[in-house]
């Protein structure tokens, strides 16, 4: 066993030293079963989570959310409000987990880096032309490096799909690899916006890609396309970090990002977590939500849990 | 040919403009058929969908929501006979539907009657305008059954408010198919939502709900229940419209009060140009 993964680790790392051999591994790697994934995931989406473990799965859902805005209109105000919402979700509950990290365009890094400092959150950023990724790769990891100066200990990056639909691997490698090593310290989540990579077998090759270049994370979506995270996309990059970990011994993470508004969705994403890749995966070091309004859901099902009466939205902030 | 076997109907709750079962799988025999009995959860479900339609609803013109209920009438003359084939006596539904539209006339009088300029000692208009409260949970009367319920939701959407409806537990086929004539009135989705099934059931939790902002026990005869539903209700200081005494004439002239209850005065004081 341990001989035979250490030979795998070896040919694994060659890979990325030429296109040729990225294709191969990348389209050897078994097709998706499209039908049998929906399936799987709609399954998995059907289990009844009540009471005290309802109790525990929205306080660790709070945990793995990060908190994101990423909107043209952000102002320092704005993102300053959202972080000292990160560190008391519900001020009302001094019980109430903080979320995993808050997440804001570069420019809005140093206003959130202020509240932020000292705290156990995390402070991501987008970045490398975040969403489309379509600029010259100089000015993508300049704007890494322009984000990890100001504060930054997680990066989201996107990928080139463009040059991933062309085949060009050995070019979305490379800039993987590049974004990797200008974030520094800081942790590399590597976003495939699955929308458009259209099929799930895409999305199995672009995840591998993304995990042998370095990425720490791979996270479905930016939010900036109408098909964002879905729970059997999220499954087929499940079964990838899995299968990684597997052959590598490396754990990535995976964080869905996008369209999940309530807290039923994330815990059907909670319990596809645990039936794919186990325990090992249900921590915020591991597992992550990209989301906005998340949040005021998950709290209002909190509130419910704690006093027995419905909330409502007029109790929590807006941002 | 074999002989044809007739269409039973399961009567479902109304929720958010569609015809949904109770989220329990539960139902109930009553008048001889099959009706859903909502769970809390479906109340929760209810107020979120209710919550939705507030926006659009209350932001419609006055005008256009006094064509809605007018509309209303249509669809309810329209169905007569499907009515008193349930039981209500044809009188009643003819009272029902008079009574739409006697409503849907106030939708854009009322703000004039309750709304206008006030005299102030200083250089400012001011002005006062009704609006409406939001989201009003309502228990209509045991009975009568059509006119009852029409009677207490009319005038609480009349204004913009949406309204969560628990039926008479006991006729509640009655309001299931002023459901169907609501959901064909061009009524938004969500503005009436009607819920079947056990008052001690779902009411607690609509009075305790923290999204609901005025709760009209007209239909609730237990005394008990009618003070636990008040002090729920005041976690968030709801308005209550308190139960209404089992001999009232629903036949009556409603007069204004149903409206205004359900109604907030915004004042604005406007400068004077110099």
């Amino acid at each position: 066993m341990t001989a035979t993964t250490t030979s795998a680790r070896s040919d694994l790392a060659e890979l990325g030293r030429s296109e040729t051999a990225l294709r191969t591994f990348l389209h050897g790697l078994p097709g998706v079963d499209q039908i049998g994934a929906d399936q799987r995931a709609a399954q998995l989406g059907t289990r009844s989570i009540k009471t005290t473990a309802k109790a525990q799965a929205i306080d660790l859902a709070i945990r793995m959310v990060d908190l994101t805005t990423l909107e043209g209109a952000d102002t320092p105000g704005k993102v300053r409000a959202l972080a000292a919402k990160a560190l008391r979700p519900d001020p009302a509950d001094p019980s109430c987990p903080h979320v995993g990290a808050v997440c804001v365009y570069p420019a809005m890094v140093p206003y959130v880096a202020e509240v932020l400092r000292g705290s156990p959150v995390h402070l991501a950023s987008v970045a490398t032309a975040f969403p489309s990724g379509q600029a010259p790769l100089e000015i993508k990891l300049a704007d890494t490096r322009a984000a990890v100066a100001a504060g930054a200990d997680e990066i989201d990056m996107v990928i080139n799909r463009g040059a991933f639909l062309a085949g060009r691997y050995q070019e979305v490698y490379d800039e993987i690899v590049a974004t990797k090593e200008a974030c520094g310290a800081a942790h590399l989540k590597v976003i495939l916006e699955t929308g458009e990579l259209v099929t799930y077998d895409n999305v199995r090759r672009a995840s591998w890609l993304a995990m042998l270049a370095g990425g720490d994370f791979i996270k479905t979506s930016t939010g900036k396309v109408p098909v964002a995270a879905t729970l059997p996309v999220t499954l087929v990059m499940l079964e990838a970090v899995r299968d990684f970990r597997a052959a590598t011994g490396r754990q990535v993470g995976v964080k869905p990002a996008g369209g999940i508004k309530t807290t039923k969705d994330a815990i059907k994403y909670l319990v596809m977590v645990n039936e794919t890749v186990g325990a090992d995966w249900l921590d915020p070091d591991w597992f992550r939500f990209g989301a906005s309004s998340l949040l005021n859901d998950l709290l209002m099902q909190r509130t419910k849990l704690t006093t027995g009466t419905y909330s409502g939205p007029d109790y929590f902030t807006l941002d | 040919m074999s002989e044809r076997v007739a269409v039973r109907k399961t009567y479902k709750l109304f929720i958010g403009g569609k015809f949904p079962r109770s989220e329990s799988g539960r139902s109930y025999l009553v008048q001889s058929a099959n009706v859903s009995l909502a769970s809390r959860k479906d109340a929760r479900d209810a107020v979120v969908a209710a919550r939705a339609a507030v926006k659009g609803w209350s932001g419609a013109t006055a005008y256009n929501r006094g064509q809605i209920l007018y509309r209303v009438a249509e669809m309810l003359e329209g169905r007569r006979e499907q009515f008193v084939a349930l039981g209500v006596p044809g009188d009643e539904v003819d009272a029902a539907t008079d009574r739409w539209v006697w409503y849907a006339g106030w939708s854009d009088k009322l703000p004039q009657v309750y709304g206008g300029a006030n005299p102030v000692a200083g250089p400012y208009f001011n002005l006062s305008a009704p609006e409406p409260t939001g989201v009003v949970a309502v228990v209509a009367p045991e009975a009568p059954a059509l006119l009852g319920l029409v009677s207490v939701i009319a005038p609480a959407i009349v204004t913009g408010n949406t309204v969560v409806v628990a039926a008479s537990p006991a006729a509640p086929l009655a309001a299931v198919t002023l459901a169907e004539v609501l959901a064909t009135s061009d009524l938004p989705g969500g503005v009436v939502n009607l819920l079947t099934g056990r008052i001690g059931e779902t009411v607690p939790t609509l009075a305790a709900h923290l999204d609901v902002n005025a709760i009209d026990l007209a239909g609730v005869t237990d005394a008990d229940l009618a003070a636990d539903l008040e002090v729920r209700a005041a976690e968030n200081l709801k308005r209550v419209l308190r139960p209404v005494p089992a001999d009232h004439d629903w036949t009556a002239d409603p007069g204004v009060g149903r409206m205004t209850a359900l109604l907030e005065t915004k004042t604005v004081w406007h400068p004077k140009g110099v």
